[in-house]
C-alpha cells in the first residue's frame, strides 16, 4: 500500500475522528440516539480501516489478539457486573434503582455502564472477526473435501 | 446470602453459567476451563433441582429482572414444566462434562480447548434461558445464544474430520432460517396481540379471538421451531450435525437441544394458543400427526442402513422426536405427558449412546459400524452400556423407553387411534434392526488381529454408566418422572385457561 498516498493519508486523517465519533455516540446513547451498539461498530471501523490501509500486522501491533479478546469478555462481564451488583445489594438483576443515589441519577449511570460494556463487546469482536479473516492463511484446497 | 440466593434462583440459573463463559474465554486455559465449566454445570444442577422442588406442588415463581414488571419487562416464569427440562439440561451438562474432558484433549487442538468450554457454557445459558424465560422474545434471543455456540461447537469437530465445517455450516443456515421464521411469526403474534410475554398473549388471544394474523404467526412459529428440533422434513442438519461434532458435543446436543426445542413447542401450542384452538386442532391432527408417523418410520428406516454408528443415532433421534411430536399431536392430558416423560428419558438414553459412539471413537478413532468388530470382548463397558441403551431405544421393558411407549400408546388408546397405537410399537420393531446390527458387529464378530483399541479410560465409562444406571433406575421407578411429567401436563393445561375438550 505504499503508494497509495491519497489513500494514506485520508485514512490518517479520518481514524482520529471515527474514534471521537464513536465515543460521541457511545456517551450520547442515553439522551438520544445512540448508544453501545453503534458505538462498538463505527470504533470498530477506525481499527479496520488502519489495518485495510495499513496492514493487519501494523493493527495487531496496537491492538494485540491477546487484548482483543480479553476485551470481548470484558465487555460481557461488565453487563452481567452491573446487573449481579443489583443483585447483591438486594434488588433484581438489573435493577438499576440500586446504582448511586437511586431515581434518574441511577438509571441513567445503569445504562451507560451497561452501553459501555455493550460497546467494548461490539467493538473487540468486530476487530476480532476482521482480524481473523485478514490474517488467515488457507490451509485446505478444494480437492481436500 | 442464601437468602439472597435463593430469592434470585431464576436469574442466577441463567447469570451464572452466562458470566462464566467469558472468564473461561479470557484465561484460555484447557484445564483451568474445563473446572470453571464444571463447577458452574454442578452449580446450575442444584439450581434446577431447587427450582423443581419448590415447584412441584403446583406453584410459579415469577422473576421480573431489572425490576420491571410484566408484561412491560421480561419476567422469568418458573413451573413445573420449565423446571423439569432445566433439570434435564443441567444434569445432562454436569454428566457430559467429566467425560468431555479425555475426549475433547484428544479431539480438539490445546489451544481451542479454553473457547471450547466457553461455547459450551454459552450453550449450556442459551438452553436454559429459553427454558426458564416467560417472554416470548426472550426465547428468540436465548434460542440463538444456543444455536450460535452449537455452530462453533459443531465446527470444532473439524480436526477429526474437515466435514464438521460444511456440517455446522448446513446448521447454521437451516437454523438460521428456523430462527427467521420464528421471529416473524412473533411479529404477527405481536401485531395481533401488543404484547409479547407469554401469559398476557395467551390472555390477549382469548380477549381478541381468532384472526388471520394469528393464523399465520402460529404457522411461522410452528415452521421455526419444527426446524430447530429436527422435525421430520425439516431434519436435514441434524446428521451431520451430530456425526461430526466432537463426541462430546454430539451427547450435550443430542440429549438437551432438540428437547428445549420440544418444549418451546409445547409452551406456545398449549400455553400460549391453548387446547381448544380450532386452528391448532387441525394443525396438528392432520399436519403434525402424519408428520410424526412418517418421521417415526422413514428416519428409522434410514438408520437402518447407515454405516457410521453416530449417524445411525442422528437419524434414531430423528424418528425419537418423531414419537415426542405425536404425543404433542395428541391434545390429551396423557399425550402431552407423554411427551415431557419421553423428553427426559430420550435425553438419558441418548445421551449414553453417543457416550458409547464417543468411547469407540476414543479408543478406535471411528465410528464407523464395520470398525467395531469384536470389540465386546475389547471394550466390555462401553459395549455393554450400548446394549442398556440400545434396549431403551426399542422400548424393553424395565427400561426408560418402555415407559415413554407405554404412556403414548395409552394415550392413542384413550383416543381410540388404533392403528396409531399399533404404528408405535411397529416403529419400535424397525429400532431393533438397528441396535441389533451394532449389538451383533460388536459380541458376535472376532477382533481383528492387529486392532489396538483398549477399553475407554475411567473418566468417561463412569458418566456413561451414570447414564445407563439412570436408564434401568427411572425404567423401573418410572413413579419419580412420571409425577413430574403429569403435574408438568395438568400446570400446561391450567394455565392454558381455556375450557378443556
Amino acid at each position: 500500500m505504499d503508494h497509495h498516498s491519497i489513500l494514506r493519508v485520508v485514512s490518517k486523517l479520518l481514524i482520529p475522528p471515527i474514534i471521537v465519533y464513536a465515543l460521541y455516540v457511545q456517551w450520547h446513547g442515553d439522551f438520544g440516539p445512540g448508544g453501545g451498539f453503534q458505538a462498538g461498530v463505527i470504533f470498530a471501523v477506525a481499527f479496520i480501516l488502519y489495518g485495510l490501509v495499513f496492514g493487519v500486522e501494523a493493527m495487531t501491533e496496537v491492538l494485540p489478539t491477546s487484548v482483543i479478546r480479553v476485551a470481548m469478555s470484558l465487555g460481557v462481564l461488565i453487563y452481567a457486573g452491573t446487573g449481579f451488583y443489583a443483585l447483591l445489594v438486594g434488588h433484581n438483576f438489573l435493577d438499576y434503582e440500586s446504582i448511586g443515589h437511586g431515581g434518574h441519577h441511577a438509571q441513567e449511570w445503569g445504562i451507560l455502564l451497561v452501553e459501555l460494556g455493550v460497546g467494548i463487546t461490539v467493538a473487540s469482536v468486530m476487530i476480532g472477526i476482521f482480524v481473523a479473516f485478514a490474517s488467515r492463511t488457507p490451509k485446505l484446497k478444494d480437492e481436500d473435501w | 446470602m442464601i437468602d439472597l440466593i435463593a430469592k434470585n434462583l431464576p436469574a442466577l440459573q441463567v447469570v451464572i453459567p452466562l458470566m462464566a463463559a467469558p472468564v473461561c474465554a479470557i484465561f484460555n486455559r484447557s484445564r483451568l476451563a474445563w473446572l470453571i465449566a464444571f463447577v458452574v454445570a454442578i452449580a446450575s444442577f442444584a439450581m434446577s433441582v431447587a427450582l423443581l422442588g419448590q415447584t412441584l406442588d403446583g406453584g410459579i415463581i415469577s422473576y421480573h429482572l431489572g425490576g420491571w414488571a410484566p408484561p412491560i419487562g421480561i419476567e422469568y416464569r418458573v413451573d413445573v414444566l420449565n423446571a423439569f427440562v432445566l433439570l434435564i439440561v443441567s444434569g445432562i451438562a454436569v454428566v457430559t462434562l467429566p467425560y468431555a474432558a479425555k475426549s475433547v484433549a484428544q479431539e480438539i487442538p490445546r489451544e481451542k480447548q479454553g473457547f471450547f468450554y466457553t461455547a459450551f457454557l454459552l450453550c449450556l445459558t442459551g438452553l436454559l434461558g429459553v427454558t426458564i424465560t416467560g417472554d416470548a422474545f426472550n426465547v428468540f434471543v436465548f434460542l440463538e445464544i444456543s444455536s450460535l455456540s452449537t455452530y462453533a461447537l459443531v465446527a470444532t469437530g473439524a480436526e477429526r474430520n474437515r466435514r464438521a465445517l460444511t456440517a455446522a455450516y448446513n446448521y447454521l443456515i437451516m437454523g438460521t432460517v428456523g430462527a427467521t421464521f420464528f421471529v416473524i411469526g412473533l411479529g404477527l403474534l405481536y401485531m395481533a396481540t401488543g404484547t409479547l410475554n407469554m401469559a398476557d398473549l395467551a390472555h390477549q388471544i382469548t380477549l381478541r379471538g381468532d384472526t388471520r394474523m394469528l393464523h399465520m404467526g402460529f404457522a411461522f412459529v410452528l415452521v421455526g421451531i419444527g426446524l430447530k428440533l429436527a422435525m421430520f422434513p425439516l431434519h436435514l442438519w441434524l446428521p451431520n450435525a451430530y456425526t461430526f461434532a466432537p463426541s462430546a458435543v454430539s451427547v450435550f446436543i443430542s440429549a438437551t437441544s432438540t428437547k428445549v426445542a420440544v418444549y418451546v413447542l409445547l409452551r406456545f401450542m398449549f400455553g400460549i394458543f391453548g387446547f381448544d384452538y380450532a386452528y391448532q386442532q387441525s394443525t396438528l391432527q392432520y399436519v403434525l400427526l402424519p408428520l410424526a408417523l412418517l418421521a417415526m418410520f422413514a428416519a428409522s428406516l434410514v438408520a437402518v442402513f447407515q454405516t457410521d454408528l453416530k449417524r445411525m443415532l442422528a437419524y434414531s433421534s430423528i424418528a425419537q422426536v418423531g414419537y415426542m411430536l405425536l404425543g404433542t399431536a395428541f391434545m390429551t392430558q396423557t399425550g402431552v405427558m407423554a411427551t415431557v416423560i419421553h423428553l427426559f428419558n430420550h435425553a438419558v438414553t441418548k445421551a449414553t449412546l453417543f457416550m458409547v459412539a464417543g468411547a469407540f471413537v476414543y479408543s478406535v478413532g471411528s465410528s464407523k459400524i464395520s470398525e467395531l468388530k469384536g470389540l465386546g470382548r475389547i471394550m466390555p463397558w462401553t459395549s455393554a452400556a450400548f446394549v442398556v441403551g440400545g434396549l431403551s431405544l426399542i422400548g424393553i421393558p424395565l427400561t426408560v423407553g418402555f415407559v415413554s411407549k407405554w404412556y403414548l400408546v395409552q394415550a392413542a388408546l384413550e383416543l381410540g387411534w388404533w392403528p396409531v397405537a399399533a404404528a408405535i410399537v411397529l416403529s419400535s420393531l424397525i429400532a431393533i434392526a438397528y441396535v441389533w446390527r451394532i449389538v451383533e458387529m460388536l459380541y458376535l464378530h472376532s477382533p481383528s488381529p492387529d486392532t489396538k483399541a483398549k477399553e475407554a479410560p475411567l473418566s468417561m465409562l463412569v458418566p456413561m454408566w451414570i447414564l445407563a444406571a439412570a436408564t434401568v433406575y427411572f425404567g423401573t421407578h418410572a413413579a419419580l418422572t412420571s409425577a413430574a411429567a403429569s403435574r408438568a401436563a395438568s400446570t400446561l393445561i391450567s394455565t392454558s385457561n381455556i375450557i378443556w375438550q
